[in-house]
């Protein structure tokens, strides 16, 4: 791989993590000592993606324009990877008026028509639009295709196993990805999963499944790489499921009681651990590192000042919108 | 052009609901090559109650798509088809299946436009058949219009007559919004089924709209207003003829759209009778007969110089059983002796 795409996938790991550390300060900032969920500069749930960077970073590296992505309740890595307008995505977590929903989404249900990006907070159900984007890609005669993401709880959902037949049945140009984190909030995977790889159910379909170990930001890219380009070529949909980590709580303010593997999730920080890669690999150094994260955050500072700056909806339009 | 017009043309042909239905989406699919219609059973079969007859032949399998049973996913494309500019026409069977997909029809069809802050439209049209009256159970009988009028974010339309079918499909295709379209089996004009005369009417043969959001007096009259839709329009329409000969002249609103609800159309026929019916073949209660008590209620109670009635399904699942079934439907019985009770 060269020079370019890993200095790419280092980047846009960071810019990730960057901007949900600076959601996590400014979320947490104004909620104490009382802890009020619906209190504060963002209010609501609020599901953070620190550790899951590398499925952002390696799938959407492989996008072009005209390419589309569907997300999850977890939304805001596969967003910023996909070239989402970070102002946009921080001023709807804001609940601006300047947001990609006005205000009217929120961080679960986001929007952006130009990059084809779109999210749903209902476990699978994210999946079946997005057969939809890929059967009009197909229909317009473009070469698009359209990743749809989703957890590795929601391959327990009938919407998954629909959504797989009918992509495969039609050679829709779609890749299906598992997030597989580990956990579906408290329960972990060996507790509600029949078998060890969701890939293997890619066998059912009769499509190709491969699961990917070691949430390892380079292997992801070679299989999304292949998985993409298959999709691209009309050959239909894969499956890929990439075991990755979740750092942080299911959402903020969850006290994580019921995981004992914190300090392993901990010590397998995919950022880190991508940073001295390519330090012993020669590919970077200490200040280019270094620049790159002040590089980060100085763009997704300003896009939380754009953000908290930006007015917030006029309550008198609270009706708007229901209606095109 | 208005329908009223080209109805009062001698020479128009005649139609069955189901054809003027066709007829509508055969008209848009040629005029705009996005849209398409998918369901189970719509190609070779033509749609188990004839709502696609024929569409495959003309369009060929690349407009005209059987799907697996596998509504939460085939919907959900038609939601995302959608979201990318392409027009579908959806079918959902029986609406009483509606429970395997709803997720994609309210939390997902229906709430897209909103979250993204008018950024996303989704101008697809989710067509069902409605309504009980042959023997099919439980599953397979329901109305449930006021369920999907109750949840925001989508145009609920039911049409009663073969005109209007046709022009609320054209115009249900051609709005940018989620349109729920509900035809009840019994005004199809299917040969299989009790015939119904009112089944077979004159429509025009061009492409036109019956505007959404606006309901149709059908028969004036000063005493009761009988406010209906979809079948029940038929039997009220019988009743009003019946009872014009004892002297009681019923005004028939046929309200064709729930969402948006024509309130003005309701409230200026009550204001003149001062008496309100709701016939509703949906269950009675926390549904579209309260919401048009509520309406006229919350304008002004003084409107109404009889108490409000309704005939609807009493809060039990549809029998089977033809006694059973017919004493909970809403009967030419029932709205008739509701009319009585009014007026007397």
């Amino acid at each position: 791989m060269d020079q370019k795409i890993k200095i790419e996938l280092y980047r846009t790991m960071v810019l990730i993590r960057s901007f949900e550390e600076a959601i996590l300060r400014d979320y947490h900032a104004d909620k104490k000592p009382a802890w009020d969920i619906g209190a504060g500069l963002i209010p609501g749930e609020m599901h953070l993606s620190a550790g899951q960077e590398p499925v952002a970073a390696g799938i959407c590296a492989n996008l072009s324009s005209g390419d589309g992505i569907t997300a999850t309740h977890r939304p805001h890595h596969l967003a910023i990877a996909h070239g989402v307008s970070l102002k946009a995505l921080a001023a709807e977590i804001f609940g601006r008026e300047t947001g990609l929903g006005k205000g009217r989404g929120g961080h679960m249900h986001l929007f952006d028509p130009a990059s084809h990006f779109s999210c749903s907070g209902i476990i699978a159900e994210g999946y079946p639009p997005a057969l939809g984007q890929a059967f009009a890609f197909k229909w317009k005669k473009t070469p698009n295709v359209i990743v749809a993401v989703t957890g590795e709880g929601a391959a327990n959902q009938g919407a998954f196993h629909e959504s797989l037949n009918l992509a495969a049945l039609w050679k829709l140009p779609v890749v299906f990805v598992v997030e597989d984190n580990d956990w579906a909030i408290s329960v972990p995977r060996q507790a509600s999963t029949a078998i060890a790889s969701n890939a293997e159910r890619a066998a059912a379909y009769g499509i190709p499944g491969e699961r990917i170990e070691d949430n390892n930001v380079e292997a992801i890219w070679r299989s999304a790489k292949t998985a993409i380009d298959r999709a691209r070529s009309g050959e239909g949909p894969s499956l890929l499921e990439i075991h990755t980590v979740r750092l942080w709580g299911h959402f903020e303010g969850d006290a994580q009681a019921y995981r004992d593997d914190l300090d392993a999730a901990r010590a397998h920080d995919p950022l880190p651990a991508y940073e001295a890669q390519l330090i012993g690999e020669g590919f970077l150094d200490a200040a280019q590192a270094e620049a790159i994260k002040e590089e980060s955050a100085a763009e997704v500072e300003a896009a939380l000042s754009f953000a908290k700056a930006s007015p917030l909806p006029d309550a008198a339009d609270a009706l708007r919108y229901v209606f095109a | 052009m208005t329908v009223t017009e080209k109805e009062a043309s001698p020479a128009i042909r005649r139609l069955t609901t189901s054809k003027a239905m066709v007829e509508g989406i055969a008209q848009e699919m040629e005029r705009d090559p996005s849209v398409f219609v998918l369901g189970e059973d719509v190609g070779a079969y033509g749609g188990i109650f004839s709502s696609t007859t024929g569409l495959l032949e003309r369009f060929g399998p690349s407009r005209v798509m059987d799907t697996p049973i596998s509504e939460t996913a085939f919907i959900g494309l038609a939601t995302g088809a959608a979201t990318e500019g392409m027009r579908p026409i959806v079918e959902l069977m029986f609406v009483d299946f509606f429970g395997v997909a709803m997720d994609q029809i309210y939390n997902h069809m229906a709430k897209i436009h909103f979250e993204s802050g008018g950024n996303v439209k989704v101008p697809l049209v989710l067509m069902t058949a409605v309504g009980g009256g042959y023997s099919d159970g439980a599953q397979h009988s329901q109305c449930l219009w006021g369920t999907f009028a109750h949840l925001p974010g989508m145009k609920v339309v039911v049409p009663s007559s073969p005109a209007d079918a046709k022009g609320l499909m054209i115009a249900a295709i051609r709005d940018d919004n989620p349109v729920v379209y509900m035809f009840h089996k019994g005004i199809m004009g299917l040969p299989w089924m009790a015939p119904n005369p009112r089944a077979l009417a004159p429509v025009p043969e061009e492409a036109y709209e019956v505007p959404i959001g606006s309901a149709a007096v059908v028969r004036q009259g000063n005493d009761v207003t009988i406010a209906t839709l979809s079948l029940s329009v038929h039997h009220s329409l019988d009743v009003a003829e019946e009872l014009s000969a004892e002297g009681i002249e019923c005004e028939v609103i046929d309200l064709r759209t729930l969402v948006p609800l024509d309130r003005a159309t309701i409230l200026s026929s009550v204001a003149k009778t001062g008496r309100l019916l709701v016939v509703d073949e949906d269950y009675q209660s926390f549904g579209l007969s309260g919401e048009l008590a509520a309406i006229v209620t919350e304008t002004d109670p003084r409107l109404l110089k009889a108490p409000f009635l309704r005939v609807a399904v009493p809060d039990v699942p549809i029998p089977y059983s033809r006694p059973l079934e017919y004493a909970v439907l809403p009967t030419k019985t029932r709205i008739a002796a509701a009319v009585r009770k009014l007026v007397g």
